[in-house]
């Protein structure tokens, strides 16, 4: 045995260890430095995919020659992966925050995703009805929109805790997943029913037309990048600061404050957690608030996004997002983030460039974010960062 | 002295195994009352009892007075009851500043929570190394002190200990029974649980030999160590 002495007494920290423990690196640097190298590594990574491609099929239908079209388009996929991976992100941290804690797949939070969304329409369509919608301050409206739908979304998912996982909460883990699909389609119907009975129609189409500055021609912005034409649409761009902030938001939250560090002690051990005097049910809701509050500001940005949102849009995202929270790691923060954004990126560059190929069109693109589910399921059920957990016994 | 933990006829169950049959017993202010016997005597349960994970059936546990029985764990950690539980139980993702920060949970004040720190600092040094270290990295004997550190965060009138020498090296044993005397000494009043009969009786004032979920002998540390049935029982003499 070689003689390494473990004794050595406490070392000197350098500077870079100390640069690591203030606020500046820990909830702005570094956060921001990982969403960064996931970008770049899920672009250079689809980047090299797609041109391999090219390579192979050089002229997948006649007079189309793959690397022109990839390099016209090669940038809006960058900026639509990176906002569609966003919201994906958002969603996929509420499936990974319940987790966390409680050890079970809420099925009913793609639903207060929807929910979200229904509520951005409504609060926008209610600013309209009194004719304050075209002059408000656009980042005054987007910011209101979006705390309206997190705020309702987070009470929502609140309330489907107490109502539907409390009393579950030591039966078989089954039990809640199945009340969750039931609470799935009990609030796809409600809402339906909802807005049957007061707009008579559940396409609801976000007033964006009488938004004045996002029919300016300003929207899309057009970038001129290497004598190529980049098209970039006002709402990715919303969706990416907003997603940026809350999720430096919800970094601070989770690694920075008293609660985050109850949730986080709870997610390992509950038990234990009561015993150091932690108000475990009061943290579980707050989790539920957290992660649906998330969901929901999703659900209105997706849905300025795409403009018109039913009660039933939820279902798709929603299990791409589990299908992101899953490739990532369950239960890993930082997973959800990677998963999501790794996600939409794929989605994308597949979108952008199988619909060249006979045959795969764009409809079939669903078909590898689940292949992806399942072949994680199965090669790798603890996700890319996996929830690793060191204990000695 | 005065009686700050009292058990009366403690039963509990779980489903319809009934771990404990009539716990009666009570620690007084500063004193290290420990109670010894084999496994599944229903030792850790008559701690699990007291901090509210498990809930007797019937009987009452009271803290100074105060009827506990049913209060949750979270509540019964802020008057002043804390826990190590069975297997050390960190969190081991959380580095060691924040294992103490879980700890203080119920303190409010910053500067009582930093000086706290301080003094866990005093009686681990080890754990002032590890600061910012995860709590999964350290070791086993490491990991106990760190449990030790996080329940005396709460600033406990009562420090259940549930087996703190089990799965450490026999060096490490020997440590951890002073560390329970000192942290005795600094004024703490300790109920330990423990296999390892022979070095808790040592250091406690009183004890209580657990059989099949009762009572069957009690009196102080010394005495015990000298009754034949302790001895044949639990210190392996024939």
């Amino acid at each position: 045995m070689s003689s390494v002495t473990i004794d050595a007494g406490p070392q000197a920290p350098s500077g870079l260890d100390s640069f690591k423990q203030t606020a500046l690196y820990r909830f702005l640097i570094f956060p921001l430095g990982q969403m960064l190298v996931f970008i770049l590594g899920a672009t250079v990574l689809l980047t090299v995919f797609v041109y391999g491609l090219a390579v192979l099929f050089p002229e997948p239908r006649p007079n189309i020659v793959l690397v022109e079209q990839l390099n016209r388009q090669l940038p809006g996929m960058i900026i639509s992966g990176i906002s569609i991976g966003f919201v994906y992100a958002m969603i996929a941290l509420g499936y990974t925050l319940v987790y966390g804690v409680l050890k079970f797949i809420n099925f009913a939070h793609s639903e207060i995703f929807m929910v979200g969304s229904v509520i951005g329409f409504s609060f926008m369509s209610f600013l309209n009805s009194l004719g304050m919608l075209a002059g408000f301050n656009p980042i005054l409206l987007v910011v209101s929109t979006v705390l309206v739908s997190a705020g309702f979304s987070g009470l929502l998912a609140v309330g489907i805790e107490r109502v539907a996982y409390k009393p579950l909460r030591r039966a078989p883990r089954l039990v809640p997943l199945i009340t969750a699909i039931g609470l799935s389609f009990i609030l796809q119907d409600t809402v339906r029913a909802i807005a049957s009975l007061t707009i008579n129609d559940f396409n609801l189409t976000y007033p964006t037309r009488d938004i004045a500055w996002l029919q300016s021609p300003l929207n899309p912005l057009v970038f001129n990048i290497g004598g190529i034409d980049v098209r970039v649409r006002i709402t990715a761009i919303i969706i990416m600061i907003a997603a940026v902030i809350m999720l430096l938001i919800l970094n601070y939250f989770v690694n920075g404050t008293k609660a985050g560090r109850g949730i986080r002690a709870i997610s390992m051990d509950q038990t234990t957690a009561g015993l150091m005097g932690i108000p475990v049910n009061t943290m579980i809701s707050l989790t539920f608030f957290i992660g649906g509050a998330l969901g929901g500001a999703a659900g209105a940005l997706y849905g300025l996004n795409v403009g018109t949102v039913t009660p039933y849009i939820g279902f798709i995202p929603g299990l791409k997002a589990f299908t992101a929270a899953v490739l990532g790691g369950i239960g890993n923060v930082t997973g959800a983030l990677l998963g999501g954004i790794l996600l939409g990126m794929i989605e994308t560059f597949l979108n952008g460039t199988l619909v060249y190929f006979p045959a795969i069109g764009i409809r079939y693109t669903d078909i590898f974010a689940f292949g992806i589910l399942i072949a994680v399921l199965i090669f790798r059920p603890s996700g890319l960062l996996g929830e690793r957990v060191d204990e000695k016994v | 002295m005065t009686v700050l933990l009292e058990l009366t006829q403690v039963e509990t169950f779980y489903g319809q195994i009934q771990a404990l049959k009539g716990i009666s017993l009570r620690v007084d202010q500063g004193e290290i009352v420990t109670l010894v016997g084999s496994n599944g005597a229903g030792k850790t349960t008559t701690l699990k009892t007291i901090s509210g994970v498990t809930r007797p059936k019937h009987g009452t546990v009271r803290l100074n007075g105060n009827d506990i029985s049913f209060v949750p764990p979270h509540k019964i950690s802020a008057m002043g009851i804390a826990h190590v539980p069975e297997g050390r139980r960190i969190f081991p993702l959380l580095t060691v500043r924040e294992n103490l920060e879980v700890g203080a949970w119920n303190v409010d004040r910053k500067n009582v929570i930093a000086q706290r720190m301080e003094q866990q600092f005093e009686t681990f040094p080890r754990l002032k190394e590890r600061i910012n270290q995860k709590g999964g990295t350290l070791s086993g004997g490491e990991q106990q002190m760190l449990a030790m550190a996080r329940a005396l965060m709460s600033g406990p009138s009562v420090l259940l200990l549930d087996e703190p020498s089990m799965g450490l090296a026999p060096v490490l044993v020997e440590g951890i029974f002073e560390i329970v005397k000192r942290i005795n000494e600094q004024g703490n009043t300790v109920l330990l649980v423990e296999q390892n009969a022979l070095m808790a009786l040592e250091i406690a004032h009183r004890g209580y030999v657990l059989q099949t979920g009762k009572i069957v002998l009690e009196g102080t540390g010394a005495d015990l160590m000298k009754n034949d049935t302790v001895r044949a029982a639990y210190l392996g003499e024939v």
